[in-house]
Formats: C-alpha cells, sequence, structure tokens
C-alpha cells in the first residue's frame, strides 16, 4: 500500500515538474479555467441561494390575491366584490389590500407604497424602507414630501426606517396610513388595489381561484404557490442575456481545452518514448496523464469555487449587481444566506474536472503504447 | 531538504481542500444563523402582506414579479419588452406563461 | 551469460515497406565484459541492442538472460526486468527538455517505491561520481555536450543495472570527450558492469576496453570473437 502511495507520489512529482516547465502556458490555462469554474459557480450558488431565502421569507406571503382587470390593465377593486367572494365555501377572509407605486422623478427610483394592517402610522407620518432612508439621507423625524395623484405636494414626518435586515424585502417600501394613501393616490373609499384571501384548507386554493373567476369574470386571482414559483423561475438564466455571452466564452475555452488536451505535440510524443525507453510501463505513462489532467482542473475547480463562494456570500455579488441593479437605483444591500446546493458542487465537479480529466488521458493511450526502442530509431 | 514537487503540489491541494471544508461547514452554520432574521422577515412579509423580493425596482412589473400580468410590458408598445435590462436576467412569472411555451421559455428547474 | 538465438526482427511485416533489421542473429554476451557490436549504420546494431535491452521483441528467435527465457513474458515482467538490469545510454542522449539534471536522472525511478529522500540522495551521488553535482538544479538545456553525456550516464546507472547498453555513444562527441567517455566505462566495468556497446567509431571498436568485438552488416554477424 505505502509503496503503491510512494509511486504515485513519483509520478506526481514528475508530472508537477513537467507541468512547471510551461509556467505561462498551463499558468494562462489554468486561469481562464478557474474564471470559467468561478462564473458558473457564481451564478449557481447566487441563484440557489437567493431562490431558497425567497422560499424562506415568502413563506407567509397572501394565500390568495385576488385583482381585477379591465382590458388587460388592472383596475381598483371594488370592495363590493368582497362580499361576494366571501360566501365562496372555503374562504374564511377576505380583506381589502391597499397599496401602490410612487416615482420619484429627483432620485429616479420607484417606491412601494404599502398600507399595514396593523400598528400603521397616524396620518401625516410615514415608516420608510432603509433604501429610501439612504439615498434621500431620511430619517426618523425629518419631513419628506411626495407630489400627489392631484399634483399637490403633501409633506410625511418619518416615523421610523424599517429593519435594515430585511432589506431584501423592504428596501422601497413606504408605510403609510390608511387616509393618507386615499389622499395621496385619488383612491375613492369604496375601491382598494385588491383582495386578500385566508381559505381555510390549501388543498382548495385552485378550485377557490376557479370559483372566483366564474364569479367575477374580470377578476384575476394568483394564488401563494403561484408565488413562490415566480422565485424558482426568476433566474430562468438559461434564457438569460449573461448566459449566451458566458456560453460563448464557456464554448471557447471547451475547444481551447479539448485542443490543448487531445491534441499530443511531437515533443510530448517524443517525452513519452524516452519515458518509455528508461523504464516506465504503459500505464505509469498513462497516470502520469492522469494527474497532468487533474492536477489542473482539480485546481482550477477548487480555486473557481472558493473564489465564487466569497464572490456570493462574502462580497455580496459585487460582479453581477450591474446585471441585477439594472437601471434601478434602489437597490437592497444584502448578503445572502450561504445556503449551498451540495448537487451543484457534484455536478460542476463531474462536468468540469472529469471530462477535462479524461481527454487528457485518452489521446496519450497510442503514444503509451509505443516500443520503448521507438527512440532508438 | 528542498520539496518534492508532490509535496507542494499536495499542500496547495490539501489547503484548497480545507478551505472548501471550511467554507460548507460555515454554511451549516451561517443558515442556523440565519433562522432568526429569515422568520422576522418572513413575518413582516405577514404583517405587511408582501408578495416579492425587492430585486429590480425599476418598473412595477419588475418590482411585483408575481402581480405582474402578461400585458404589462407590452403596455406602451410591443417594442418595450425587454425595455429595463432586469428583463433579460428576470423571466416573466411560471403562472403567466402559457404551458406550451413554459418549458422551453424557462428551461425547466433551477 | 545473455544469450540470443535465432533473432530476426521485421517491421512492418506484411507491407511493401516491410524490411529486415535483423535476421537469424545468435549471439552469446558475457557478464562483467565489455561487448562491441560494430559495424556501418543500418547494419541492425541498434534493433540487436534493443532487443538484448528487452525494449522490443524479436519477431522470432529468442533471448535468455542467464537461465531465463524472457522473450515470451509480458509487458509488466519485461519493463520490470529492463529496469532493474539494464542501463541505457542513447545515441542522442535522449533528456527530458525543461526538466533539471536530478529530476533528469530520478525518472528511471519514478516507478519504483524507493522513497523520495533516498532517491534524491543516491541521485546526487550518482551525479557527484560525474562531477555534476553543482549542476543539479541546471535545466538540461543549459548543458554542454560533455555534461549532457555524462548526465545521461549517471541517468542509466540510477537504478544500479548490472548491464549497461550504450548505442554510438560517441557519435555526437568530440575525440576528447569520446576519451572521457570511454575512461568512464573503464571504470563501470571495473565495478563489475556488464557494458554491450554499439558504434562504429574505432576509438570505441579499437580500445584495449573492448573484451569481444561482433562485427554486423545488413542485419547479420559477419564475425564475432576477442578483439583482434
Amino acid at each position: 500500500m505505502r509503496d503503491a502511495l510512494e509511486r504515485q507520489r513519483h509520478i506526481l512529482d514528475f508530472t508537477i515538474a513537467s507541468l512547471l516547465r510551461r509556467k505561462g502556458k498551463n499558468g494562462s490555462l489554468l486561469a481562464v479555467y478557474t474564471l470559467i469554474i468561478f462564473i458558473l459557480a457564481s451564478v449557481l450558488f447566487f441563484t440557489h441561494a437567493l431562490k431558497r431565502e425567497a422560499t424562506e421569507v415568502l413563506r407567509e406571503t397572501p394565500e390568495i390575491i385576488v385583482q381585477r382587470t379591465m382590458t388587460g390593465r388592472y383596475q381598483p377593486i371594488p370592495l363590493a366584490y368582497a362580499d361576494r367572494i366571501r360566501d365562496i365555501r372555503g374562504v374564511i377572509t377576505v380583506q381589502p389590500r391597499l397599496w401602490g407605486y410612487y416615482y420619484d422623478g429627483n432620485f429616479l427610483a420607484n417606491y412601494t407604497l404599502v398600507v399595514p394592517r396593523e400598528d400603521p402610522p397616524e396620518p401625516g407620518k410615514i415608516d420608510i424602507g432603509s433604501g429610501i432612508s439612504r439615498i434621500r439621507e431620511a430619517y426618523p423625524g425629518d419631513i419628506i414630501g411626495f407630489t400627489g395623484h392631484d399634483g399637490k405636494p403633501r409633506n410625511f414626518s418619518i416615523r421610523k426606517i424599517l429593519s435594515d435586515e430585511s432589506q431584501l424585502i423592504s428596501a422601497d417600501l413606504i408605510l403609510i396610513s390608511e387616509a393618507d394613501y386615499r389622499d395621496f393616490s385619488g383612491i375613492s373609499a369604496d375601491q382598494a388595489t385588491d383582495l386578500v384571501l385566508r381559505v381555510r384548507n390549501p388543498k382548495e386554493y385552485t378550485t377557490i381561484a376557479e370559483k372566483i373567476t366564474r364569479l367575477l369574470p374580470d377578476s384575476r386571482p394568483i394564488v401563494r404557490t403561484e408565488i413562490l414559483r415566480t422565485y424558482d423561475a426568476v433566474f430562468s438564466w438559461r434564457s438569460g442575456l449573461v448566459i449566451v455571452i458566458f456560453s460563448a466564452a464557456a464554448l471557447a475555452f471547451v475547444i481551447f481545452a479539448w485542443d490543448k488536451a487531445t491534441g499530443l505535440s511531437a515533443e510530448e510524443r517524443r517525452e513519452i518514448g524516452i519515458l518509455k525507453a528508461v523504464g516506465w510501463e504503459t500505464s505509469d505513462v498513462l497516470q502520469m496523464k492522469f494527474w497532468e489532467g487533474s492536477a489542473i482542473s482539480l485546481t482550477a475547480f477548487l480555486l473557481g469555487m472558493i473564489l465564487a463562494y466569497a464572490h456570493v456570500f462574502f462580497a455580496s455579488s459585487f460582479l453581477f449587481a450591474p446585471v441585477l441593479k439594472g437601471w434601478s437605483t434602489l437597490y437592497p444591500q444584502f448578503r445572502l444566506v450561504p445556503y449551498v446546493n451540495f448537487g451543484h458542487v457534484a455536478a460542476i465537479f463531474f462536468l468540469t474536472v472529469v471530462p477535462y480529466t479524461v481527454t487528457t488521458i485518452v489521446p496519450s493511450w497510442r503514444a503509451a503504447t509505443i516500443d520503448p526502442d521507438a527512440v532508438m530509431r | 531538504m528542498r520539496f518534492s514537487h508532490s509535496a507542494l503540489y499536495l499542500a496547495v491541494t490539501g489547503t484548497l481542500l480545507a478551505v472548501m471544508a471550511g467554507l460548507g461547514a460555515y454554511s451549516c452554520f451561517a443558515v442556523v444563523a440565519a433562522t432568526p432574521r429569515l422568520v422576522r422577515m418572513s413575518l413582516m412579509v405577514k404583517n405587511l402582506e408582501l408578495t416579492d423580493l425587492c430585486l429590480f425596482s425599476e418598473a412595477s412589473y419588475t418590482r411585483h414579479l408575481s402581480m405582474a400580468d402578461r400585458f404589462t410590458p407590452f403596455q406602451d408598445s410591443p417594442m418595450v419588452f425587454e425595455h429595463f435590462p432586469s428583463g433579460a436576467v428576470a423571466g416573466p412569472p411560471p403562472h403567466l406563461i402559457p404551458i406550451q411555451n413554459r418549458r422551453w421559455i424557462q428551461g425547466g428547474e433551477d | 551469460m545473455i544469450s540470443a538465438r535465432d533473432i530476426t526482427k521485421t517491421f512492418n511485416a506484411g507491407k511493401p515497406n516491410e524490411f529486415t533489421a535483423v535476421s537469424e542473429v545468435t549471439l552469446a554476451i558475457d557478464f562483467h565484459r565489455v561487448t562491441i557490436l560494430k559495424g556501418p549504420s543500418g547494419s541492425g546494431k541498434t534493433t540487436l541492442l534493443g532487443i538484448v535491452g528487452c525494449m522490443s521483441r524479436p519477431t522470432s528467435g529468442r533471448i535468455f538472460l542467464g537461465e531465463r527465457e524472457i522473450t515470451s513474458l509480458p509487458e509488466r515482467f519485461l519493463t520490470d526486468i529492463r529496469r532493474r538490469t539494464f542501463g541505457f545510454i542513447f545515441q542522442q542522449f535522449n533528456l527530458i527538455k525543461g526538466l533539471t539534471v536530478l529530476d533528469n536522472v530520478m525518472t528511471p525511478a519514478y516507478p519504483t517505491s524507493e522513497r523520495f529522500p533516498s532517491l534524491r540522495k543516491r541521485a546526487l551521488e550518482t551525479l557527484a561520481l560525474f562531477n555534476l553535482e553543482h549542476k543539479a538544479d541546471a535545466k538540461v538545456e543549459w548543458l554542454s555536450g560533455g555534461e549532457a553525456q555524462r548526465t545521461a550516464i549517471a541517468r542509466s546507472l540510477i537504478n544500479n543495472p548490472s548491464i549497461i547498453i550504450a548505442d554510438e555513444p560517441t557519435a555526437h562527441l568530440d575525440t576528447k570527450l569520446s576519451h572521457e567517455f570511454m575512461a568512464i566505462m573503464r571504470r563501470l566495468k571495473g565495478e563489475g558492469k556488464t557494458i554491450i556497446l554499439s558504434s562504429h567509431d574505432p576509438i570505441v571498436y579499437d580500445s584495449d576496453l573492448a573484451d569481444s568485438v561482433v562485427e554486423m552488416r545488413d542485419g547479420r554477424i559477419v564475425s564475432s570473437g576477442p578483439r583482434p
């Protein structure tokens, strides 16, 4: 056992010495390889962690939301709809929800106005998300002005800032009292933005949603499972632009690596001949090639993975930020919970390290089976 | 005596493996440590009846992805689809995609 | 004694470019002696050396190493015997470029399970025999012709073989270095090594070192016996 290990150590010695001869070439190969794995792993880590976090956080999202549409546009929903829906069997409560958007032209930011059901700010006061506080440098006690639907400015005093840790859901929120919201948006007292339902049995979501559509043809129910599924599909990144560009780069690397790994240069062929001549067996040569392939690909894999982890979970995915931010000026600052799917790690391993190592060994097969006296001829 | 090449390589690989194992352990620890915060956040979601993550605040249909309807991105003209850069990374919510197109657009699983 | 019986080696058998490098050669080589294969290039010396040194198999005929018939052994055993019994010095030296002198010398011993520190120590000692210890960390392409030759010899000795085989060892050396090479061979013979050289250089085959000279032409032995 110890002897076999020692033999492998020797062969590894030779392999590393041999790789170190072409520091520039093998170094750049390693760098590009690491970069590819880094990007791939970053995307997977980021999307997986974000999805997991979304699932955890949005677990308590409303069970069913009923919106009203007219010619394809949202309309405020009459409160009378609530009474009709309440009669459907299985529905426990129907509550109106008041919310909307406010575009702040000065800061080019979209805010979300929400009227909380519990502990709303008294009229004239608002709670703001920490993202708004950050870009407007507004703090509790400050007065902040918005332009209402009628073009008249309205001033609010800030009651408190929503917790910093919840930025991922609350960065752009403005919590406002119902009276202020109706005055600000002009929505009449017998209307709401949409309705929120609580239902006795989650299995009945679909049935109830169907009943609502039948009862009120201009309504559109959205059930909790659909909301949760949204974040499972949100980074359907295979259709994303980033991935299109990335796959081109990855493909270029595959061609490069394939060429590097499969094409045995005349010099490499000669070296294999020398090794055979000085007493290496075919299997020793193949083991050497195995170490060569795995040294490069395993190192790239480990480096790429570690860097990707640090990038996503310690450095807040700063490289992705420009893509994710888009034009938003109000981007939450958050550090994702490091949920890692070990299946992803294994998948990257089997998609990178294994094929690379195999493509290094296979073409050497023929060269390794030549007669040892070939170099004498 | 000088170290052999393999000793150097094994040391580097061993270190990297140890770092990776350390990160794995850190993950397990951090996930547990984050639970109270996630519980507080989900309580906020419940109280404020929120439906979406505040990832893309640039347009209403990207801010509340799950509330968006199929027409919103087109509301000004068909050309404004993908008008906002986030449209390139964020897909439409699955319940808006006709079933026969779903697989093709979303690519299925995560 | 190494004995070869009715050795024939045919390359590209059955093809239009078929050619027989060695035909029906029978030869006995004594241990602890110096045997020279003499003859013009293309006479089959190198091929015969390869066969005797277990590098390749004859198309027909048999080789005995002592009492043991080695022609029919599978590759693994043959390689093992070759590694432990023979040390090769090639015409072109065949050092691996880019590696250090020390790495090159240790290469034949890598498939063995000797511990690294002891292997390294032995390699340095072997280099010291040839006054090369200060070059141990130099890359082989920086060596002079003589140093490269001595490195190649050191490499052939690393597995402590009992038989040294050298193919046209002086072909790329000037007269002074050729004499130096023969001096080294003399030393090795003194240590009890069996030495088999192929050459068409008079410095080699007319040397008083040669115990027996085998003359070859067109793949056959034309004369053999003690040096005239």
